[in-house]
């Protein structure tokens, strides 16, 4: 039987590799040429939420990351990654816009593949559930604060909500830690290259505005 | 002298199967209540609110891995072990590779879930097991391949059985579809053509893993339980090659409407379509072996599970056919529908499936008939009943959700609006609990009885 028992595995690896080009190395090959950003190169492009914290919790500041500079952002950034992925929060947080549901008016600009062609998407987070908001236009919808106030205790500043609470970004004395200044960097950054945001879902009179 | 002509060997490693059905079974224990856990953080009401290593995204996560790795791998390892066997006229390999793998098995379960409440989880969607687990799932693969193989290649019968072509397939893709999937987003292909290697993987852990071995066993199971073979040659052969045609290349309806370029996207949803009328196919064959032997739905309670199994198969891909469409996944996408759907094919098939062949094989491997058909009865109607429901409120809610958010209402509304269908999944929930409890007492119940003069085979659980 080894023959015809070959003959299956065989299949199995072609058929395998059949769905892998169609599905897989396709869109490698149409995106080869867009660029991927390293860490190094998108840390240069500081958002203004991120100087904002460090004028807000200056000694937490201090303390976690040192000074504002291209190195403590970067340095931010992969550190709220990795508590995004530690916590699971891309499971109740997509991370694109799409073309359709008037989702750009809930939460802006569509997504483009050249968004997400850097070394902070190794893996991707697109995401495939929300249970709160999509996640990749959140730069600079609330300030900082609120969203310390909101890893401590969400239904403080949205009573509705049934987002976990994150008590060990905080300290003893409820000051953040180094985890939630990142992790807010983090949401902070996302999103932050595009054009201002609307901010229609969350300004119902802005929309009644446009519709004039 | 051949192993298998050695009086001193039996062919089917009975001890063995009995552990891969405990370590399912515990692993089953462990995802229903992490589910439970993390169903009570949508009604507000987490138990364990500020414990990092029971945060409730970690403990999704267990919940999905346990699903994958702990109950339906182990289920269908055990599966294996008994089948191949079988069908082979051959012992495995050996049975001291069998333990090795058993062990290291547990080994990686373990890691994986103390490394994901550790907060080492990887950000790959079903392939959440740290990177450091990574290696030793694939050397596990590699090992199992070997020993399970051995007997197909070996064997004397003439032909291969339907089964065999599917596990066959199946030890051919798993491998592959692991590597790819933990390791290309991981270290290599970042964006969006990243993400298409991550849909693919999160497709075909479901579908060239736990499909072709799900089907292959009822391929072997059905037509044993009901004493005639299966109904038509020619669509097996039909049902098995179109599943392995077109299973492999839709990986990318996961993620629909997004930046993966739109040919790949256009191409996954012809190719979800495609194989809903192959499956199709696969269904007719099962109930036309099913026709004239019906009664055995009444009287055996593994065909029931099975059956009922294949009934949601079928639902499941018919969703899956309308779901996947552009127009229907501009609601339902994010939505609880998708969780719905989830779970219909994780728990209401192949979790069924794995049912019916723990209410047929736990007597023989422990040598003791049933302690009580009746619990068995309570068990199947307390789990279809609480799945079935689940399935269909997380639809609704589902829907609800996607109307919401699409009529650009506030994120509030959409939440507040779910929160009735919440507290009904895990009313449901606690009905598979319930279920779930009577049958475990059932198992360690039968375990502990009096051995008695018994002849293996003869007490398949009629209900
Ligand atoms: C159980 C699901 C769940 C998990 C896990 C979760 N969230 Fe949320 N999140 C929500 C819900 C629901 C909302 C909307 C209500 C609110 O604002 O709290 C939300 C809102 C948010 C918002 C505000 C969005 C906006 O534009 O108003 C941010 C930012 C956020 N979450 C970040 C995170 C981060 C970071 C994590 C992981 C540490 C996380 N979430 C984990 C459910 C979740
Ligand atoms: C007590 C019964 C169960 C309860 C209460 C439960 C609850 C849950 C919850 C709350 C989620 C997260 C949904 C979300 O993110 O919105 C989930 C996801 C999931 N569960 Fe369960 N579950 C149960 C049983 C099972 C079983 C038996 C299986 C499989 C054998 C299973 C497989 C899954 C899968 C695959 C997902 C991921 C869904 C997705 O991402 O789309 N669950 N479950």
């Amino acid at each position: 039987m080894e023959r015809l028992g070959a003959a299956f595995l065989i299949a199995g690896v072609v058929t395998f590799l059949l769905g892998f080009v169609l599905q897989g190395v396709l869109p490698m090959v149409t995106y080869r040429k867009l660029p991927v950003k390293t860490l190094a190169e998108i840390s240069q492009d500081i958002p203004e939420e991120f100087r904002q914290l460090a004028e807000d919790y200056p000694e937490e500041f201090t303390r976690a990351f040192g000074e504002v500079n291209p190195a403590s952002f970067a340095q931010a950034l992969s550190r709220g990654r990795a508590v995004y992925i530690a916590e699971g929060c891309w499971h109740c947080h997509s991370q694109y816009v799409r073309p359709v549901s008037q989702e750009d008016l809930r939460f802006g600009p569509v997504s483009n593949a050249a968004e997400y062609n850097n070394e902070l998407n190794l893996p991707p987070l697109f995401g495939t559930r929300r249970v709160g908001p999509d996640l990749i236009r959140e730069a600079g919808k609330h300030s900082n604060d609120w969203h310390i106030a909101h890893f401590f205790e969400p239904r403080d500043v949205a009573p509705y909500s049934v987002m976990p609470p994150y008590r060990w970004f905080f300290d003893d004395k409820g000051r953040p830690n180094k985890d939630a200044l990142a992790i807010t960097a983090y949401v902070q950054w996302l999103g932050s290259w595009v054009e201002q945001v609307p901010q229609t879902i969350y300004n119902v009179d802005a929309l009644a505005g446009a519709k004039q | 002298m051949t192993p298998a002509t050695s009086p001193q060997r039996q062919l089917v490693n009975v001890a063995l199967v009995r552990a891969h059905l405990v370590a399912s079974a515990t692993a089953f224990a462990i995802l229903l209540l992490a589910g439970l856990a993390f169903a009570l953080q949508f009604m507000q009401y987490y138990p364990f609110p500020g414990i990092p290593a029971l945060s409730p995204g970690r403990v999704r996560m267990v919940h999905t891995n346990m699903a994958a790795y702990g109950f339906i791998a182990n289920a269908f390892i055990a599966g294996l072990l008994w089948a191949i066997p079988r069908l082979t006229k051959r012992p495995i390999l050996s049975d001291g590779l069998g333990w090795l793998i058993f062990w290291a098995w547990q080994g990686i379960l373990v890691l994986t879930f103390l490394g994901i409440l550790g907060g080492y989880a990887q950000a790959i969607e079903w392939g959440e097991t740290p990177i450091f687990v990574d290696p030793l799932v694939l050397v596990g693969l590699v090992l199992l391949v070997t020993n399970l193989a051995h007997p197909i290649f070996k064997t004397r019968e003439r032909g291969l059985y339907v089964s065999l072509w599917y596990f066959l397939a199946a030890f051919a893709w798993t491998g592959l579809v692991y590597f790819m999937g933990n390791y290309m987003p991981q270290f290599w292909v970042p964006g969006a053509p990243g993400a298409a290697i991550a849909g693919l993987f999160i497709h075909d852990l479901v579908g060239l893993f736990v499909t072709p071995i799900g089907w292959g066993l009822m391929y072997f199971f059905v037509p044993l339980l009901l004493k005639k073979p299966i109904w038509s040659h020619a669509l097996s052969l039909i049902g098995f090659w179109g599943i392995a045609f077109f299973y492999p290349m839709q990986g990318v309806h996961h993620f629909l409407w997004s930046p993966i370029p739109m040919y790949a996207q256009y191409g996954a949803v012809v190719a979800t379509i495609a194989i809903e009328v192959v499956v199709v196919t696969v269904i007719v064959n099962f109930f036309g072996t099913l026709y004239g032997r019906s009664d055995a739905m009444r009287s055996n309670l593994p065909i029931r599970w099975f059956y009922v199994g294949m009934l949601n198969y079928a639902l499941t891909c018919l969703q899956c056919a309308i779901q996947v469409t552009l127009t229907v996944q501009k609601v339902i996408h994010f939505t609880d529908w998708v969780v719905g759907h989830a779970h219909l094919v994780m728990f209401g098939v192949f979790g069924f499936w794995i049912m019916g062949m723990m209410v047929e094989l736990w007597p023989q491997v422990v040598g003791r008939p049933w302690y009580s058909t009746r619990l068995l009865t309570a068990h199947f109607w307390l789990t279809t009943i609480g799945m079935t429901s689940m399935f269909v409120i997380l639809m609704a809610g589902g829907l609800v959700q996607g109307y919401l958010w699409g009529s650009l209402a506030h994120w509030a509304d959409s939440v507040v609006y779910s929160l009735p269908f919440w507290w009904a999944r895990t009313l449901t929930g606690l009905l598979i609990i319930l279920g779930t409890g009577l049958f475990f007492y059932n198992m360690w119940a039968t375990a502990r009885q009096p051995a008695p003069a018994y002849v293996p085979g003869a007490a398949t659980a009629e209900a």
